[in-house]
């Protein structure tokens, strides 16, 4: 329903328009499910594997809803600086998945994000938007850690 | 106007391509992404040559002809910046020619040996992608993609299907479907296309042998083997011999060498296809429903019917494809005949096409929990079992296919070529329809390469509308001028492969447009050539409706040979 209130805005067929719309889904739903691709794909008169290979072009889209805990890691130059790769790393190795992409248990995702306007606190992570400052690859091994055991918990 | 190339004048028209200029006068220049009769996309940069004077390379396919240009070819510098994109291009290539489906007709493997490529220069980070064995048809290996487009393009120009695109960017570019699923999930209508285009193994058929060559060394096992109507006229160029060359007898005698018990020739179901679909078109046009009768053979089309044309599958023939109408028949009447059982017998079929794969595991197409078809070969397979028997088929005397089942009219054998169906669907109505054979068989209208044809045929005062189409692509401009209210037409043919099925999926790769004109004569000189050129007048044919089926659309024939389709959701 909400993808065809979106659509309404922009007039049918061609390509021009179809990174705002996928924007602005992204915007409402978190991500870009198939059906949303799917009535775009429709109304646009666009294949889906065109849609999915523009998507996929630019890092800024997902395709898999957020999970419980959304975690942005900055990749910003003062967190690069200070190390954030081997924290991405860390986090791709222990959740096993990589940036834009979900858990199977739909806990965590991952995303990598431009500086997030915090370089005083580099290399810095944001979980569900909170800021987790200076973190390192034992610490965020860690935090995940402490999610994880807390679900188990309650 | 006047070009130069390589210090010499040469004409050239103006508007067209260095590219053509350069083909047209026997001055060969590599190209990997180019695409004959399609817009250059200038991808792979492998066509370049240099501009003399400012030393400039430019992509020879994509750049057009200008006053008094002088162009190099074969320059040092050319030279170099070719070799230096094929070393690009193999950096990250697993070096497994041994073990691959190209191995000996390979793009890569001609490239590097005309530019004198002999070792790895540059090492680049091999990738390690998902093999995609998912699809009943089609093998993709990502790894062996140099990602020159050439399947997108025919996917998306040719097939309209649009299963497969570029995703992602940068070093980690691929192609492939929507949200990565496999090929089975998409909306990839396994017709082969994109195969015949791949310059690498990155594309090839999913291959039956180890369950053939199981079967053949069963004792328990009778393996029995039907082969299409294009086959004959198509394999020679993969066995060495002149394209076109009709193949038929030796063709018999091989199969029987590699050990399979019993060779039939599916032009034989052909014409049964076409009696059970000319009373259909007779029945439909008298009470005019569900018109126009569309053909069923395709299984590429019927798969793109369910995914995209799903309010056209009332209007599609019921009739099963000749192939599982052979299969239906020699696990049924031929078992009877002669007392096998059919779970003891294994069937194969030998196809110019990958969609056959597909259609074979469908599961419609079965009857009392057994495949009416056990297993499918593409042409290129043959060839490989031809090879691996160590036939060789220069030293063979011809032979007959096995009987019963065994004759074929013309009318079945022409179903190899786009247009043939409907040719011989009009001979046999016609003669339903007023008890005389057309005074001429030949229907031209139909024939040849254009990819949609039309015509009207009279027939005692009822005006037919006929038309063929092939690529699927034409079939949905046909279709959606239906879709709009076109209404003036009763009968339409619909093959996916552009030419119909001598240009297969599963055929030769790497055949010119000129070796597939001479398949096509090759069948209707075979049509000029023998007496029995219409269905009804197949002795078999008639032999197994007086003695197992009835008569056409009757009970027998629904239980064996006719099916029927559903929509199907697919992310398309
Ligand atoms: S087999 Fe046909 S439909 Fe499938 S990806 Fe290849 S060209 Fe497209
Ligand atoms: S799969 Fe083959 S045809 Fe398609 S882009 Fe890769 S190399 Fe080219
Ligand atoms: S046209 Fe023939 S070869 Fe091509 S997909 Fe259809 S049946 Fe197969
Ligand atoms: S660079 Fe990471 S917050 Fe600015
Ligand atoms: S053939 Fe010219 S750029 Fe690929």
């Amino acid at each position: 329903m909400e993808v065809k209130e979106i659509l309404r805005e922009y007039p049918k067929n061609g390509r021009s328009n179809l990174i705002p719309i996928l924007q602005e889904i992204q915007e409402r739903q978190g991500y870009l499910s198939r059906e949303a691709v799917k009535e775009v794909g429709e109304y646009l008169s666009l294949p889906a594997s065109k849609i999915f290979g523009v998507a996929t072009f630019y890092n800024q889209f997902r395709f898999e809803p957020r999970g419980k805990y959304h975690i942005q890691v900055c990749r910003g130059t003062a967190c690069h600086v200070l190390g954030s790769a081997t924290v991405l790393e860390e986090l791709e190795k222990t959740l096993k998945i990589k940036p834009g992409q979900t858990t199977r248990d739909g806990l965590f995702s991952l995303e990598v994000v431009a500086c997030i306007g915090a370089c005083g606190l580099a290399p810095v992570i944001s979980i569900n938007g909170e800021f987790h400052a200076r973190v390192t690859a034992a610490s965020i091994h860690q935090t995940i850690e402490q999610l994880k055991n807390g679900e188990v918990q309650s | 106007m006047t070009i130069e190339v390589n210090h010499q004048p040469v004409e050239a028209r103006p508007g067209e391509y260095i590219l053509d200029v350069l083909k047209r006068n026997g001055i060969h220049v590599p190209t990997l992404c180019h695409m004959k009769d399609r817009f250059p996309s200038g991808a792979c940069r492998m066509c370049l040559v240099e501009l003399e004077g400012s030393g400039r390379l430019i992509t020879s396919c994509s750049y057009p002809v200008e006053e008094g240009m002088k162009v190099l070819t074969h320059s040092p510098k050319v030279v170099e910046a070719r070799k230096t994109i094929l070393e690009l291009l193999l950096a990250d290539h697993p070096d497994d020619c041994l073990y691959c489906v190209r191995n000996g007709n390979c793009g890569l493997q001609k490239l590097s040996l005309n530019l004198g490529v002999r070792e790895r220069k540059i090492r680049g980070q091999k990738k390690e992608l998902h093999l995609d064995r998912s699809s009943a048809s089609i093998v993709r290996d990502p790894d062996k993609c140099i990602l020159c487009g050439r399947c997108v393009r025919v996917c998306e120009e040719v097939m309209g299907v649009s299963a497969i695109d570029f995703i992602n960017r940068g070093s980690n570019t691929v192609i492939g479907t929507a949200y990565n699923m496999g090929l089975n999930t998409s909306s990839c209508v396994n017709c082969g296309q994109c195969i015949l285009v791949c310059p690498t193994g990155a594309l090839s058929e999913k291959n039956q042998f180890g369950e053939i060559r199981q079967a053949l060394d069963d004792p328990e096992k009778t393996v029995v083997v039907q082969y299409a109507p294009a086959i004959s006229v198509s394999l020679a160029e993969e066995i060495g011999m002149e394209p076109g060359k009709d193949v038929n007898g030796i063709l018999n005698a091989a199969l029987r060498k590699i050990g399979f018990d019993y060779v039939f020739d599916t032009s034989m179901s052909a014409d049964l296809t076409i009696m059970e679909e000319s009373a259909e078109l007779i029945k439909r046009v008298k009470k005019g429903e569900n018109l126009p009768l569309i053909t069923s053979c395709c299984p590429a089309w019927i798969k793109f019917a369910e995914e995209f044309y799903p309010d056209f599958l009332p209007r599609i023939s019921t009739c099963k494809s000749p192939q599982q109408m052979m299969g239906a028949v020699i696990k049924s009447f031929w078992a009877k005949q002669t007392g096998i059982v059919p779970e003891n017998i294994y069937s194969v079929s030998i196809m110019p096409c990958t969609a056959k794969k597909f259609e074979g595991q469908r599961e419609e197409m079965m009857q009392g929990g057994l495949p009416d078809v056990d297993a499918v070969l593409t042409t290129r397979e043959l060839a490989g079992f031809i090879h691996m028997y160590g036939v060789d088929m220069h030293r063979l005397e011809p032979e007959m296919t096995d009987s019963p089942l065994g004759a074929r009219s013309t009318a079945g054998k022409i179903f190899g070529a786009s247009g043939g169906v409907a040719e011989a669907a009009i001979r046999t109505a016609y003669y339903k329809l007023t008890g005389k054979e057309l005074a001429q068989f030949r229907i031209p209208e139909v024939r040849g390469f254009k990819g949609r044809k039309e015509t009207r045929i009279n027939i005692n005062g009822l005006d037919l509308g006929v038309a063929g189409v092939s690529g699927l692509g034409n079939a949905r401009e046909l279709l959606d001028e239906i879709r709009n209210g076109r209404d003036d037409i009763h009968f339409i043919e619909i093959m996916a492969c552009p030419g119909g099925c001598i240009n297969g999926g599963g055929q030769h790769i790497g055949a010119d447009n000129e070796a597939i004109r001479a398949r096509s004569c090759a069948l209707y000189e075979i049509d000029d050539r023998e007496p029995i050129k219409v269905s009804h007048k197949n002795p078999d044919v008639v032999d197994l409706y007086s003695r197992f089926l009835g008569k056409p659309l009757g009970e027998r024939s629904h239980a064996l040979l006719h099916t029927s389709y559903q929509e199907r959701y697919v992310l398309k």
